[in-house]
């Protein structure tokens, strides 16, 4: 039996089921920009978006798309090439549901799945509207003696568990081990989710195990339930340590997006 | 030589100048002025033969983290980050940001980006400075919109950090947490008290000591564009571009 399963980019996009809580990368840990626009051209519907902490130009395109009901993120924007126009208006229409949250909050709900715990505390929060309009967050006093202060009125977050991630990086083993570096929220993220699947720019003959410093940044294949080998698989977003972002696409996205017709010509020709 | 000084180098030099007890400067999404004056305040803390570390999570060089992007939060409410960048659409005269929006939420008139991680930051990390180019009733509020993260907390809720200073293209204020009130400190050069009342929606004190903002002098000058410009281009290559054309 092969180590770990191949698949075409078509077979993980079948994955994706409509009323799925889908993972999204920010825009440092791998967008998967070819897997996002074959999902878009299928037509799913009712996406639960659960970003880890921010989406750009995925989330926007998503939303743009009619493939969104509801999204949890810290941020929603372009970067450098300003607000996301499909999810700002999105919002101000009342078309999706938005869970404002802030980046540790989002960390800490996939870290209580992570340890299968129900829930996770965490400081600060507290006082600001963000909480007040989390009607699934809570606040309790601290109940230990040992730690903390006593009786501090501390946040829980309840545990939040991904139905399917999908994530873009630069390689896998012979072994389907996958090169993530430095950005272990992608681990968080894969921890998490109930299926997760990779697209990759190539496949490696080697072991990652093999090598102290291989093994220590990579996501281990027991996560990974299919690896699809895409070429350019960011485009036009950046793949951190293979290549940037192409600007000029991403600037030419923020000024078409702006109107929904102008989103709707852009997409034809992206599609 | 005063005339050649760019409004973006002045903002740099007077972040600079509030970082220079640090031992760890930390700077979050879009932030060139914040980046560029961490790393100006991290080189002449080395010419006096002190060391302040910087992360900047937008470069991959000038970094210190490795966890993944909790990191920055485990970091900071363990209290090893001294001084973090907040900004906001609308900053009120309690110190409450609000990076949502205007008007009522959530179907606001015009939706920003998002809270991203201000909502723990402002709580952790001891020096929070709030940088907002944009000087005028409509950024500088009365009562924010939607409180993204509030300026003070009751005594009983765990509050290590909170907001220092307030630096716009005028004018650079600080913040009495008990008093919960600004204090304009220092006003840009051609600047005049009345003109920073009139466009400022608070109300706020004016420090008894208050002063024009200095220019930087030469040896800061060369510092930055020599040195500082091309490491600001390997994390904002458009803003090093518009500004030294590096």
């Amino acid at each position: 039996m092969k180590p770990f399963d191949e698949l075409s980019l078509q077979e993980i996009v079948d994955q994706v089921k409509n009323g799925f809580v889908l993972g999204i990368p920010a825009d440092y840990s791998g967008v998967p920009m070819k897997f996002t626009k074959e999902l878009i051209k299928r037509g799913v519907k009712d996406l639960k978006l659960y970003c880890l902490p921010l989406t750009t130009i995925q989330g926007d395109m998503l939303i743009g798309s009619g493939c969104v009901s509801e999204i949890e993120a810290a941020a929603v924007t372009l970067g450098e090439f300003g607000l996301a126009p499909r999810f700002s208006e999105a919002v101000e229409n009342g078309n999706i549901l938005i869970k404002d949250s802030t980046c540790p909050a989002l960390h800490a709900q996939l870290q209580a799945t992570e340890k299968s715990v129900p829930f996770m505390p965490l400081r600060g929060v507290i006082g600001s509207d963000i909480q007040k309009h989390r009607k699934d967050w809570q606040i309790i006093s601290n109940p230990m003696t040992s730690s903390g202060v006593k009786d501090e009125p501390i946040l829980l977050l309840p545990a939040t568990e991904l139905d399917i991630l999908v994530f873009h990086a630069a390689c896998s083993d012979k072994n389907g081990n996958i090169q993530i570096g430095r950005r272990r929220e992608l681990s968080t993220l894969a921890h998490a989710s109930k299926k997760v699947f990779v697209t990759v720019e190539k496949v490696l003959d080697v072991d990652f195990f093999d090598n102290e410093l291989s093994a220590a940044t990579c996501l281990p294949a027991l996560y990974v339930d299919g690896i699809a080998i895409v070429k350019n698989g960011a485009w036009p977003c950046a793949l951190p340590g293979v290549y940037n972002s192409d600007n000029e696409e991403l600037k030419k996205y923020s000024l078409a997006a702006k109107t929904k017709k102008g989103f709707e010509e852009y997409m034809r020709n992206f599609l | 030589m005063i005339l050649d000084i760019q409004r973006e180098e002045l903002l740099i030099s007077e972040l600079a100048d509030l970082l220079k007890k640090d031992r760890h400067v930390a700077v979050g999404a879009a932030s060139p002025i914040p980046g560029a004056a961490a790393l100006l305040a991290k080189e002449e803390a080395k010419l006096l033969n002190k060391r302040i570390r910087v992360t900047i999570l937008h470069s991959n060089k000038y970094n210190n983290f490795t966890d993944g992007a909790r990191e920055l939060f485990d970091c900071a409410a363990q209290g090893r980050i001294d001084t973090f960048f907040l900004g906001g659409v609308q900053i009120d005269g309690q110190a409450n940001i609000n990076l949502i929006g205007t008007g009522e939420y959530p179907k606001t008139d015009k939706r920003f980006p998002g809270s991203f991680g201000s909502a723990l930051m402002y709580f952790v990390v001891p020096q929070i400075i709030l940088f907002r180019e944009e000087h005028s009733p409509r950024t500088l509020v009365k009562k924010v919109d939607f409180i993204s993260a509030p300026g003070v907390s009751e005594k009983e809720i765990y509050r290590s950090g909170g907001p220092k200073f307030l630096l716009t293209n005028r004018a650079l204020f600080s913040f009495d947490k008990y008093e919960q009130k600004f204090s304009l400190l220092k006003i840009k050069q051609e600047e005049t008290i009345e003109n920073i009342i009139e466009l400022t929606g608070f109300e706020f004190n004016v420090d008894k000591n208050i002063s024009k903002m200095a220019y930087p002098d030469e040896n800061r000058l060369s510092i930055l564009r020599d040195k500082i410009a091309p490491m600001v281009s390997e994390f904002y290559p458009e803003f090093a571009n518009r500004v030294w054309g590096v």
